[in-house]
């Protein structure tokens, strides 16, 4: 079962109602509901063709890959998204079936409450509504704050480049505005990739894991790691045997900073009072010295 | 008719005025002394290769010219330059602290020199981000508030460095003023340091902290020794140790190098500030130990302890916090100031480690690829603190900065008598 287009487009419709009648606003929408759009990845459903690399490559015009994107010989070391490849695929051995390998696609997570944009201080990294991370170019200084950030280690910088900017997938937000699935979406042939809400797409996840509980690991990745995540990935072999970080803890990340950032108002009423304080405590002690010394 | 002629004689008067003074400061802009001197010949060579090295980052990119990759976003231009640089001009907070606030007035004479190097650290250390930065242009995004991001430490620390910097800029100010010799201009700035100092006192606490801070978004990337929630609390605590050491080493030198500069009192009084100031530093490693012992049960990766990387956290806490709390212990205790200058060292030594390790050694302290900085890194930072020293000289070679102006020291003379007098007539009465 796959979401279809009209299904969206009510979904879409719905969504753009409710915003004209005065929805909260966009960082909490984003935070509390889970009525944003995510992906499901199905490892074990990927055939590892690379259709996605390709629709990706196409649509975000990025330049064409050393090797074509027929080729298998790419899968015979671990790749790492680029500046230029937003989503790469990876091929893993499959311990209960070793004629299968397991093929697992890396690309941003869009996570519920990303670290990234928490991290941006000229919110080049944005968290829309609609569920996509986005990045606003013309804003971006160029720090690189959020890849120290990321614990996924997805923000690419463009070193090479004199103008450079951050390059990540932004899950298509062109598309999703014009009504379109993301380009992987609509050029996976085996449904690997499916498209839909976070709360459909979770329990997609779940009736599978339920209905073949001996063919999936009874985890959806992306449920909970570090809040929660709009893309989520079901597999039949251990996550950390794929390539995924299984340490990351479900504490949203912003609030690894929360703490120190709510520290900083009281800082700031503190810190002045008590060295105004300080300051006319001592020039009293000065003058009683010197009232001592003349006496 | 007679009117005219006098504004016309005003108006020549100004033009007069403003002539002088760009003649006056054409003069002061000359280097004074030597000029073929191997300080002189060394540094300029560096600076001039760095500003080549400069231009040729910004013309093909940070990619040409760093080992910085994906991996490691972060080389030793921000671990380094600004991380550590920052830390080390926590020295100007603390002493105007002591000075300013708890009125300890043997540390007077050094407040001033303190400060400029402060200033200084700032302009050329946390400038040197800017070398660093993909779109520096960009850099007032923040600033100017066409896209605030409250929620990011960065963008907290970015709005602290800018106006640290002006409140250091006021509290220096009267310097200027004497120098330029704006008898009004330094009577106004004068009675702004104290707002200037708490201000900036204020400010310093949070963004020390919070450079800190800036490193709890990565705890899945920080080995688990160095990671803790009290990264801030500890970035604080040592910024006061660092600064501390930093003004010890500092005094170390320019007492020698400018020794004809330096007032009389503060001559006389040298090593007696000397041993205060480790008296400071001691303290503060001891409460800094004392947070670096309770972040380690807390943590309870005590395992972790007995790993190439737990040899290398106990090398950093026990030779460069407790091994120094011992030594600047014996040389209180003796009135060593050598042992102090060389203890200074130590600890500041131990601050850069610190940092570096946070930000680039136990940073991805698994990944298969290490980050080790590229030449040309390594050789503009030498370019920036060379370009710091040549300011920093240029400075104190012009202005009041080790002595009190002599109009102020007249000034109390003459005021002293009054005051006695009105003293005198109080008690009579």
């Amino acid at each position: 079962m796959s979401v279809n287009r009209r299904d969206f487009l009510k979904l879409a419709g719905m969504t753009g109602c409710s915003l004209v009648a005065g929805a909260p606003r966009r960082s909490e929408a984003a935070v509390k509901s889970i009525e944003f759009y995510g992906l499901l990845i199905d490892t074990t459903k990927c055939i590892g063709c690379r259709s996605c690399e390709e629709a990706c490559n196409e649509q975000n015009g990025l330049p064409a890959p050393e090797v074509p994107f027929s080729s298998d010989s790419v899968f015979e070391k671990k790749r790492d998204t680029s500046p230029g490849a937003f989503t790469v695929l990876n091929r893993f051995p499959n311990e209960k079936d070793p004629d299968n390998p397991v093929f697992v696609r890396r690309q941003c997570l869009h996570c519920c409450q990303p670290a990234c944009a928490s991290a941006c201080l000229t919110k080049a990294m944005e968290k829309t509504k609609e569920g996509p991370v986005i990045y606003n170019k013309d804003r971006c200084m160029g720090c690189r704050y959020c890849m120290i950030a990321c614990p996924q280690d997805i923000p690419k910088f463009e070193y090479e480049s004199a103008f450079p900017y951050i390059r990540k997938c932004i899950f298509c937000y062109d598309r999703l505005k014009a009504g379109e699935r993301p380009a992987c979406v609509e050029a996976c042939p085996e449904n690997a990739t499916i498209f839909g809400t976070r709360r459909e797409l979770l329990e997609i996840a779940k009736t599978r894991i339920y209905e073949n509980p001996d063919k999936y690991v009874h985890h959806v990745y992306g449920e909970h790691e570090v809040g929660g995540s709009g893309t989520m990935y079901l597999s039949a072999v251990p996550f950390e045997k794929l390539g995924f970080r299984t340490d990351l803890g479900t504490t949203p990340y912003p609030e690894h900073t929360s703490g120190f950032l709510y520290g900083v108002p009281l800082v700031f009423v503190l810190w002045p009072s008590i060295l105004i304080g300080l300051n006319y405590l001592t020039e009293d002690r000065n003058k009683e010295k010197t009232h001592e010394e003349e006496e | 008719m007679k009117r005219k002629s006098n504004d016309m004689g005003r108006a020549r008067e100004a033009l007069h005025g403003v002539r002088e003074f760009a003649r006056f400061l054409a003069a002061e802009m000359k280097p004074k002394g030597k000029v073929l001197t191997p300080f002189n010949v060394i540094t300029g060579t560096i600076i001039a290769v760095g500003i080549a090295l400069i231009a040729i980052r910004f013309y093909k990119g940070l990619g040409a010219v760093t080992n910085l990759s994906q991996d490691y976003p972060w080389g030793i231009w921000i671990g380094f330059d600004v991380i550590t640089g920052v830390a080390f001009a926590g020295g100007a907070y603390v002493l105007t602290f002591v000075v300013h606030i708890m009125k300890f007035e043997k540390y007077e004479p050094i407040v001033r020199v303190t400060v400029l190097n402060g200033f200084l650290a700032y302009v050329f250390y946390a400038g040197a981000l800017l070398l660093d930065l993909g779109r520096p242009w960009n850099v007032v995004n923040p600033i100017i508030g066409n896209s605030f991001g409250l929620s990011s430490v960065l963008f907290l620390v970015a709005w602290h460095f800018l106006l640290y910097m002006i409140c250091e800029f006021i509290e220096f100010s009267p310097a200027v003023a004497e120098w330029l010799n704006w008898e009004k201009a330094r009577r106004v700035v004068e009675k702004l340091t104290i707002g200037a100092v708490i201000f900036g006192i204020t400010l310093s606490t949070l963004h020390q902290s919070g450079l800190g801070a800036l490193f709890l978004l990565a705890p899945a990337k920080i080995h688990p020794l160095w990671y803790s929630h009290f990264i801030p609390v500890l970035f604080f605590v040592s910024s006061i140790f660092a600064g501390l050491s930093m003004v010890i080493i500092e005094s170390t030198f320019t007492h020698k190098i400018f020794h004809n500069k330096i007032g009389k009192t503060l001559r006389a009084s040298h090593d007696d500030i000397l041993l205060g100031l480790a008296k400071g530093a001691i303290g503060a490693l001891f409460a800094y130990l004392f947070l670096k012992v309770i972040v380690l049960v807390h943590g309870g990766h005590w395992d972790l302890l007995a790993t190439p990387m737990g040899y290398w956290y106990l090398f950093e806490v026990l030779g460069f916090v407790v091994l120094p709390i011992f030594l600047f212990g014996a040389a209180i205790q003796r009135r060593n100031v050598k042992l102090v200058q060389f203890t200074s060292f130590l600890t500041a030594f131990g601050v850069i480690l610190n940092r570096l390790n946070i930000s680039v050694i136990a940073f991805k302290w698994y990944a298969p690829v290490r980050y080790y900085p590229s030449w040309v890194e390594i050789w503009v930072t030498l370019a920036v603190i060379s370009m710091e020293l040549w300011a920093f000289r240029w400075v104190v070679n012009r202005m009041p900065v080790f002595k009190e102006h002599p109009a102020t020291t007249e000034a109390r003379e003459e005021i002293s008598p009054v005051g006695e007098v009105v003293r005198w007539k109080a008690s009579a009465s």
